[in-house]
């Protein structure tokens, strides 16, 4: 059982490091990688229904930019850009790094996180509310779908990637697979 | 010295939850279709046709049972609706399906007789009589009793009927009168008796003002939460509201039920199965929930000590209570 205290923040020199890092190419993989969500995951958009259209601040709040992701089935999105330069969202879903990712991993509670004031949302709640019982059940581990990303060389790819992940996450305080969430 | 070992109902909102669910150590999971014949009608929740077959079909793999909540009323001039969800409840090969309306009970009885039925804690029979009358009526084998009696009132109905019955042993309260909440419908215009969701996602709005929480449903601010307060589910039974000379939770406090600690006066009453709530939640909250109770069930039954108190992180105003069982509020 976990509580506030246990949820690490991003490491604020990395933070202030990635101030000044370039986004295009965040968002360049990022895209790539909510195609490849759909392509792997169909059931995550038949689940979300017409919340699919929203569009979402998914707003890391230690590190210097979020998220906005527009899962719309013809044209998904999952843009990197600077808090100030966010545009118009539906939704939007804040919380440390760590609380995020754990979410997407399913090891957290969604709802705990929301009582103990961990998570913070805003907007429209009934697309916060389908997109988190959407991912939940999808069992996603972040690892595999970046190494997805690699098409044909995924299997060749795969436990470098898993222990090069398990490094970066172990570094910055956050699980970026599900196994290390387990041990966390 | 053992002691009679009490059936665990786990809840389920997805098919991950309801793996996890079995994998924690369910006796019985029960969800619903991804529609308004549930109570847990949320969105981007529960089962199509096809993910409950196949879920049901891996508790039977794993010697584990199935419950079919449709226990929602059926609108007026939508029966039908009603009526197939029971049909392919029974087609998929639920064990169960809980039911509340009369109306359902009646066609679940006579077109599927060899469908057991349980009467659903949304009908609200609250005596033996009740009760008794929905068993010889429809042949319901069990009754999830509202959560409104204490241990000894529990233990008294156990003491005039035939049929078994269920407690809701963790998860979220309710202060109504089971089954006929009014007051979701009237700032939303949604019941959650007939649509299948109180305080609908969909009529709710957060907002950060002033350094506090605001939430709201329907347009009616019902809470302000400074930053270290927990926040509350946006419930107009759980508001927080002015009245009189009175500042508070004027209906009920928002705290979660937990009575792991009356486990062992529970199944002295006779109660049956153990319930816990929050289909609406996720597969991480089910799996820490449930293997915890399982832990607390299989102690009993060996005559270890029941230990409790150990998911309030998980709950509601992160505080517990054991509700009506020990009825002390005034």
């Amino acid at each position: 059982m976990w509580n506030s205290k246990d949820i690490p923040l991003f490491p604020a020199v990395g933070a202030a490091v990635l101030r000044f890092a370039p986004l295009t190419p965040l968002s360049l993989a990022g895209a790539h990688l909510v195609k490849t969500l759909i392509r792997r995951h169909p059931s995550l958009f038949a689940r979300l229904g017409e919340q699919a259209d929203k569009t979402f601040l998914i707003d890391p709040t230690d590190l210097p930019f979020a998220f906005r992701l527009a899962p719309h089935v013809d044209a998904p999105s999952l843009e990197t850009v600077r808090r100030e330069d966010a545009g118009a969202w539906d939704a939007r879903i804040g919380g440390p790094l760590a609380a995020l990712l754990g979410l997407v991993h399913g090891v957290y509670d969604g709802d705990a996180l929301f009582f103990s004031r961990d998570l913070v949302i805003e907007g429209d709640t009934e697309a916060v509310l389908a997109l988190r019982n959407a991912i939940d059940n999808e069992e996603i581990d972040l690892a595999t779908e970046l190494t997805a990303l690699l098409g044909p060389l995924e299997h060749l790819a795969a436990a470098p990637a898993r222990r090069v992940s398990s490094l970066v996450g172990s570094w910055f305080g956050v699980a970026l697979t599900r196994e290390d969430e387990r041990h966390a | 010295m053992s002691a009679r070992k009490l059936e665990l109902v786990c809840p389920a909102g997805t098919p991950a939850a309801f793996r996890a669910a079995i994998d924690a150590g369910a006796h019985t999971v029960y969800c619903g279709f991804n529609d308004e014949t549930n109570a847990r009608n949320f969105p981007g929740l529960n089962f199509s046709r096809d993910e409950l077959g196949a879920s049901i079909a891996h508790a039977h793999k794993k010697g584990a049972h199935t419950l079919v909540a449709i226990n929602t009323f059926p609108r007026a001039g939508a029966v039908g609706f009603w009526h197939k969800a029971v049909d392919d409840a029974a087609r998929l090969g639920a064990d169960a399906v809980i039911l509340a309306d009369i109306g359902l009970l009646d066609y679940a009885s006579k077109k599927h007789p060899n469908l057991r039925l349980h009467l659903s804690v949304q009908a609200a029979a609250a005596n033996s009589d009740a009760i008794a009358f929905y068993a010889r009526a429809f042949g319901v084998k069990r009754v999830v009793l509202p959560r409104v009696l204490t241990v000894q009132e529990i233990a008294a109905i156990n003491r005039d009927i035939e049929i078994e019955t269920e407690v809701f042993i963790f998860g979220g309260l309710c202060v109504m009168a089971e089954g006929r909440c009014s007051l979701s419908s009237y700032a939303t215009g949604k019941s959650p008796n007939m649509n299948g969701a109180c305080s609908p996602a969909s009529h709710v709005e957060y907002r950060e003002e002033d350094g506090e929480l605001v939430s709201r449903l329907g347009g009616f601010a019902i809470h302000r939460v400074g930053a270290s307060e927990p926040a509350p589910y946006p419930t107009l039974c759980k508001g927080c509201f002015e009245a009189g000379d009175y500042k508070g939770h004027v209906f009920e406090d928002p705290s979660s039920l937990d009575a792991a600690a009356l486990i062992p006066q529970l199944a002295e009453a006779g109660v049956t199965a153990l319930k816990i709530e929050g289909r609406q939640r996720s597969r991480s909250y089910t799996e820490s929930v449930v293997r915890n109770f399982r832990k607390a069930v299989d102690d009993y039954a060996a005559g270890r000590p029941v230990v409790a108190g150990a998911l309030r992180d998980l709950t509601e105003g992160q505080t517990t209570t054991a509700g009506s069982y020990r009825k002390t509020w005034r």
